[in-house]
């Protein structure tokens, strides 16, 4: 069984972002880069499934500028193969990125794609249940847990009244959640084998697919600010802050 | 110009947030048609029938949509499409789900978790993790729209008289299967509409010591909210989860106890009304976001809590 992971590069989950004054966007110059927290669960649970022995390969993608080139290798550290870059410039859409990566699956022909559920720059949520749409393939998204199965999986979705639990047979999309394992780090031996592992380079111009964005960004501003708010003393105060002050109880 | 709003339901009722997914279509534009997809909806269909801000209610009955599976339910939609402008659902987990898998279909670029509807092509939508909004222009003929459900108010539910009409079955996509549904029952208010809402995070320490917020939660009438790291340490289940990747709540009041207030849960409730923070350490990023902050020992500050709340005569409910 061949798997695919997919992974993006985003602003460090631990930066306070900060928004350019101008409202073009927000500052990535100079900050801290990281691969998107559930791409890291992604690519742990297709290591474990190969580490089972139930996948001879692993094979990592992003989709981005030359720099987003470090998810790639960050993966092929924990675990993952060989890479594939799918070079781009400029904003690129969910629906974009998920036509691409409809191209490599054809060229690959993986069992399973991996993703994030969400990534948690532009928090779309949208480009696994978009390629599952293009490939017409089973969706498994918000996964919390994979049970592999002969032809099929068995995957228990996080849905907001509790859990789902699915059947869904291969090839098929999973979006992970951040609960579904615990993602290792890689180690230093490792991080040095995996700058010798390939990574291809595709040029997005070389796929014939049209990236231009359809959703035009206006400006982007900072959310109205909080007022300051007081330390109260102790518990009789704050209660009665709650009942007179506030009047919440 | 008219909108096609995706209803969300159990086969019995229409859940609560269709109805703020309605008072958005209703700001796109006034001609709003509803679509309902399930198996025995006809109760479901009636009620949605009569929201006023619906002019036309489309009802799509068979057994495999009985468990709301996306595959199953967009190419439903995706038919009904070419008469829509919009198609408008919730940015909860069923609208996540299913609405990509439509606008992947109609090949439109869709627009998530709208906060405000500017006008009928613009909208303002929280980025990572709300710390910055976007106003977004989508130049696609049709337009996929999900709407932060607690962004906007819920419609009336009742005096409309929209005509039902069946809609056509799509095929069944067999190789998705349902098996089950572990659904949490409570008789608390639920945690995304909740007026009053009472979360633990890490500091609570165990799984046991949430019933210290249980009974807080009882004599307030309250929600029983919680952060990723209370829940990834097995204290309460992942239902109750506040925060970028969990519920977002816009309570009256939000009172968050040893919660350190990572940015990602700060994502999921600052923009409650009033805020109570306690939390021993002093630093903690929560007391930044508090109305009222109270540096102290959680385990001393809830008994004492429900006393002076015992105190009172009379609760807001």
């Amino acid at each position: 069984m061949k798997i695919l992971v997919a992974v993006k590069r985003v602003i460090d989950y631990n930066v306070q972002i900060r928004v350019k004054e101008d409202g073009s966007g927000v500052v990535t110059d100079n900050v801290k880069m990281s691969t998107n927290p559930p791409d890291d669960n992604a690519i742990e649970e297709a290591v474990k499934i190969k580490e089972s022995g139930k996948a001879t390969e692993i094979v990592a993608i992003t989709v981005g500028e030359e720099k987003a080139q470090e998810t790639v290798r960050k993966a092929l550290a924990v675990g993952a193969d060989r890479g594939v870059h799918v070079k781009t410039e400029g904003v690129l859409e969910p629906l974009a990125v998920s036509k691409i990566i409809k191209k490599i699956v054809e060229k690959e022909k993986p069992d399973l794609v991996f993703m994030g559920k969400q990534a948690i720059d532009d928090d779309c949520n949208q480009t696994g249940q978009m390629l599952s749409a293009l490939l017409n393939w089973p969706q498994a998204t918000f996964a919390s847990n994979i049970e592999l199965k002969e032809n099929s999986l068995e995957v228990t979705r996080e849905i907001d009244e509790g859990l789902e639990t699915i059947e869904i047979n291969t090839p098929a999309i999973v979006t992970c959640d951040l609960r579904l394992n615990e993602p290792r780090y890689a180690s230093l031996p490792n991080i040095m084998k995996a700058k010798k592992k390939p990574i291809e380079e595709i040029n997005v111009s070389d796929l014939g697919i049209d990236t231009t964005p359809r959703v035009e960004q206006l400006k982007v501003e900072e959310p109205p600010k909080r007022k300051a708010g007081i330390k109260v003393a102790n518990v009789a105060e704050l209660v009665q802050k709650l009942k007179n002050e506030a009047k919440v109880i | 110009m008219s909108v096609l709003l995706i209803a969300e339901h159990n086969n019995k009722e229409l859940r609560a947030f269709t109805l703020n997914a309605a008072t958005a279509a209703s700001q796109i534009d006034v001609d709003v048609h509803a679509v309902i997809i399930g198996q025995n909806i006809e109760t479901a269909a009636k009620k949605l029938s009569e929201l006023p801000v619906v002019k036309k209610v489309i009802s799509i009955e068979a057994p495999h949509y009985e468990n709301f599976t996306a595959e199953n339910f967009a190419p439903a939609i995706v038919k009904l499409a070419e008469n829509y402008s919009h198609i408008v659902c919730s940015a909860n987990t069923f609208g996540k789900n299913l609405m990509p898998r439509i606008a992947a279909h109609l090949d439109t670029s869709q627009v998530s978790d709208i906060i405000k509807v500017i006008s009928s092509d613009t909208f303002l939508r929280p980025i990572y993790a709300g710390n910055a909004f976007a106003t977004v222009k989508t130049n696609d003929a049709k337009k996929c729209i999900t709407i932060r459900p607690t962004s906007f108010e819920p419609c009336e539910s009742s005096g409309g008289t929209a005509t039902i009409e069946k809609g056509e079955v799509s095929e069944e996509f067999s190789n998705t299967k349902f098996i089950k549904r572990e659904e949490i029952k409570s008789d608390r208010p639920e945690l995304g509409t909740a007026r009053i809402v009472v979360s633990g995070g890490r500091g609570m320490q165990s799984g046991d010591n949430f019933k210290l917020i249980t009974e807080v939660a009882d004599k307030l009438g309250a929600a029983i909210g919680a952060s990723r790291a209370a829940v990834d340490a097995g204290y309460i289940s992942n239902d109750h989860q506040v925060g970028q990747t969990g519920k977002v709540v816009v309570p009256d009041l939000y009172i968050a106890i040893g919660i350190s207030g990572a940015i990602q849960h700060l994502a999921g409730m600052k923009e409650s009304k009033v805020i109570v923070a306690i939390n021993k350490d002093g630093e903690a990023p929560i007391f930044s976001v508090a109305d009222y902050g109270l540096e102290a020992d959680l385990f001393e500050a809830l008994p004492q809590f429900m006393e002076e709340l015992n105190k009172l005569n009379t609760i807001q409910k």
